[in-house]
């Protein structure tokens, strides 16, 4: 297999995981080999799609499902179809395909991979240089999920008004949400997508709206309503920046869970992970067991620690991931933050985002934020015109340096709270590697 | 002095994270000792040409944008009336085709809007996206360069004659070929740039404000008080090089 030479040459070469280079060669030399190989798989496949949240719930769904079953997951977040022949390609032995699929690439990979069980968590604005706008995606969606053969199970988010409405036509449907009204905002966030009834248009009245416009929505005028949850989170218990509890009703029964991972968003990962693990044929019993051993997905959440201080990286691509971000710091705000603003194309070459982020309840406490990465002064400027007096800012471009002086200013024996974007978290991670401090991902956990 | 901000559908159309511009005016009125008072206008409500001394409308996704096109077009009297009386204006993308006669989409509708700006857009296939770079003139013999962000895929041609914001440097433009971009008549500013636009271009902000102050004081727009912007001319710097860079690829 030449292709799989390729990936062992790339990490001896130094070039970095190898995650997509056999695969990109495969895709550009054989597309068709995707099928091929995709219906080797004895299990078949399920695929994860969102705007945020699907490298982690693809990772706990992998937790749950992986203890009885091999699997090909591409672990590494490399979700275009090449990343996934990549994976195709290294795991021979795998039963089942478990992959997260870029918005963009859903409908090829559903027309290829002819899937068991399609996960849909979420869609927000997100990077519209790339994707275009969040309608655009939906509209792609409705026609991949359209062209589905009715075996398939669709497992949706009823939370997300346009998600759960790709449900509406299909026979066998899985829908999750959330069912806790003690942690509804208070209010929509600002840039809410979504908040328009998708029949009538009027704007929809939320019973509780959890995450951006997730929630308990109504419409006033044509009643078009959240649709009842057949896999629901309650009881849920939040604690800071350490971790969340929570119970999961299923029609199998119900199941305490104990999650190592902070805020909503991460209970809605972890619903999501749950259903599609159903979906697929596991106990409940599997999913506790699986959730309660997962960590974190590479990148997402991180405690590294270094000379007596703990770094916590926390990754933020978009206003919606970056609100629940910074809403998990709400209740105890670092009193040093280092923000990492990068515009490379995975990043988003727009970086107008960051002005959608409610990032002023934080400002108010913060003791002083290093803002770094390419686009530094610009994150400094949307800080500053936010409310954040001068001398609480520092502009260092250099990752590295921004990185030192945050641990500099934190106490020994605390935490540095670091938001860095995508290319910024993986130059964070590779200053960190440099210092042994964190290993490759690719020498990470293999199954 | 009291400078009122009319900021038509802030819950519609804000998808270019248009509140920047807004928060940049408040801070840069308060550090002159003015006071920004903005009030929100949505679906229904009036609007009173004689209350406002600036006027501001963003970009909004497609869906959004068709929602408030035809409330938009019925406020065209007082719109048009507060801008004759001198007040000034500010739309971004959705907001600058729409104030414009119309939008023409590929299917052969059109959509009417105000009708302010001379110019009619009409749907294009491809997205022009990418980051700009513009010089620009709205004074004789004071060039001054913007630098934002555009991804749109109309096609806005101005009528002839009229003013564009600016020259494209680097960038797509008003329609990817005449190397104009935006509209500029009297006191209103329509443009497709984004990012948002006013934080790393602080000379336009003053700009806008000069106007609104001159409304609102009933005088000739004057000079305001100059302020560091050592940031801010960072942050263009930065962004003028992507566009040098990267601008008006496809």
């Amino acid at each position: 297999m030449a292709a799989r030479g390729v990936g062992a040459l790339s990490r001896v070469a130094g070039r970095g995981g190898g995650t997509t280079l056999p695969g990109k060669l495969l895709w550009k030399l054989d597309p068709g080999s995707v099928d091929a190989l995709g219906a080797r798989l004895q299990q078949g496949s399920a695929l994860v799609s969102a705007t945020n949240g699907k490298t982690t719930t693809t990772a706990m769904a992998a937790r749950i499902l992986g203890a009885n079953t091999r699997l090909a997951w591409n672990q590494s977040g490399a979700n275009l179809l090449s990343g996934i022949a990549s994976e195709l390609v290294s795991a021979r032995r795998a039963e089942l395909g478990l992959f997260e699929v870029d918005e963009g690439a859903l409908p090829e990979a559903t027309a290829r991979l002819n899937p068991r069980v399609v996960a849909l968590s979420n869609l927000f604005r997100d990077q519209l240089d790339r994707y275009g706008e969040l309608e655009l995606v939906a509209e792609r969606w409705r026609e991949a999920i359209g062209a589905l053969p009715d075996e398939t199970t669709l497992v949706v988010n009823a939370d997300d008004p346009v998600v759960a409405s790709l449900a509406d036509a299909r026979p066998h449907t899985l829908r999750f949400g959330l069912d806790d009204p003690r942690h509804a905002r208070p209010a929509l966030q600002h840039a809410a997508d979504s908040k328009y009834c998708i029949r009538c248009g009027t704007p929809y009245e939320y019973a509780a709206a959890y995450v951006g416009h997730l929630g308990d929505y109504r419409c006033p005028a044509c009643e078009h309503a959240r649709p009842s949850l057949d896999i629901a989170a309650r009881e849920i218990e939040l604690r800071g920046l350490v971790a969340s509890r929570f119970r999961i009703d299923a029609p199998a029964g119900a199941v305490d869970v104990e999650l190592a991972l902070p805020g909503l968003y991460n209970v809605y990962n972890a619903t999501a992970a749950a259903s599609l693990s159903l979906a697929l044929g596991a106990s409940l019993s599997d999913v506790q067991a699986g959730l309660e051993a997962f960590s974190a997905a590479f990148g997402r959440f991180e405690r590294i620690p270094t000379g007596g201080k703990t770094v916590v990286v926390l990754l933020v691509k978009n206003p919606a991931g970056a609100n629940e971000v910074l809403r998990t710091l709400e209740t105890g705000v670092p009193p040093v933050l280092v923000l990492a603003l990068n515009d490379a194309i995975a990043d988003g070459q727009d970086v107008s985002w960051i002005w959608d982020v409610d990032f002023e309840p934080i400002l108010e406490h913060v003791g002083r934020v290093v803002v770094s990465g390419e686009r530094a002064a610009e994150l400094g400027l949307r800080l500053l015109y936010g409310g954040l007096p001068d001398e609480r800012l520092e502009v260092e471009p250099s990752l590295e340096r921004a990185l030192d002086r945050g641990l500099a200013l934190v106490d020994v024996g605390t935490e540095l709270v670091v938001l860095p974007t995508y290319t910024a978290m993986l130059a964070l991670r590779e200053i960190l590697s440099t210092r042994g401090l964190v290993r490759p991902y690719w020498e990470g956990e293999r199954r | 002095m009291r400078i009122v901000v009319g900021h038509l559908y802030p819950g519609y159309l804000n998808i270019y994270a248009d509140r920047g511009n807004i928060a940049v005016l408040d801070q840069r009125a308060a550090l002159r000792g003015h006071e920004l008072d903005v009030r929100s206008l949505g679906i229904g409500d009036p609007v009173d040409p004689d209350a406002y001394d600036l006027l501001y409308v963003g970009g909004g996704q497609d869906r959004e944008q068709a929602l408030v096109a035809p409330d938009l077009a019925g406020k065209s009297e007082p719109i048009q009336a507060a801008h004759a009386s001198g007040v000034a204006l500010l739309a971004v993308c959705g907001g600058y085709q729409l104030l414009g006669r119309g939008y023409g989409g590929r299917d052969g509708s059109f959509m009417p809007g105000v009708g302010l700006f001379p110019h009619e857009t009409v749907a294009g296939v491809t997205r022009m996206i990418g980051d700009v770079l513009l010089e620009c003139e709205l004074d004789p013999g004071e060039k001054h360069q913007l630098a934002g962000f555009e991804n749109h895929a109309g096609r806005t041609l101005l009528d002839p004659g009229a003013a564009p914001l600016g020259r494209v440097m680097f960038g797509f433009g008003n329609d990817g070929e005449s190397g104009l971009e935006g509209c500029r008549l009297g006191r209103a500013i329509g443009t497709y740039l984004h990012g948002p636009l006013l934080p790393r271009n602080p000379w336009l902000a003053d700009w806008l404000l000069a106007q609104a102050l001159a409304h609102a004081s009933g005088t000739d727009p004057q000079p305001l008080e100059p302020l560091p912007n050592t940031l801010e001319a960072e942050a263009f710097r930065i962004a003028a090089g992507r566009a040098r860079k990267r601008g008006g690829r496809r």
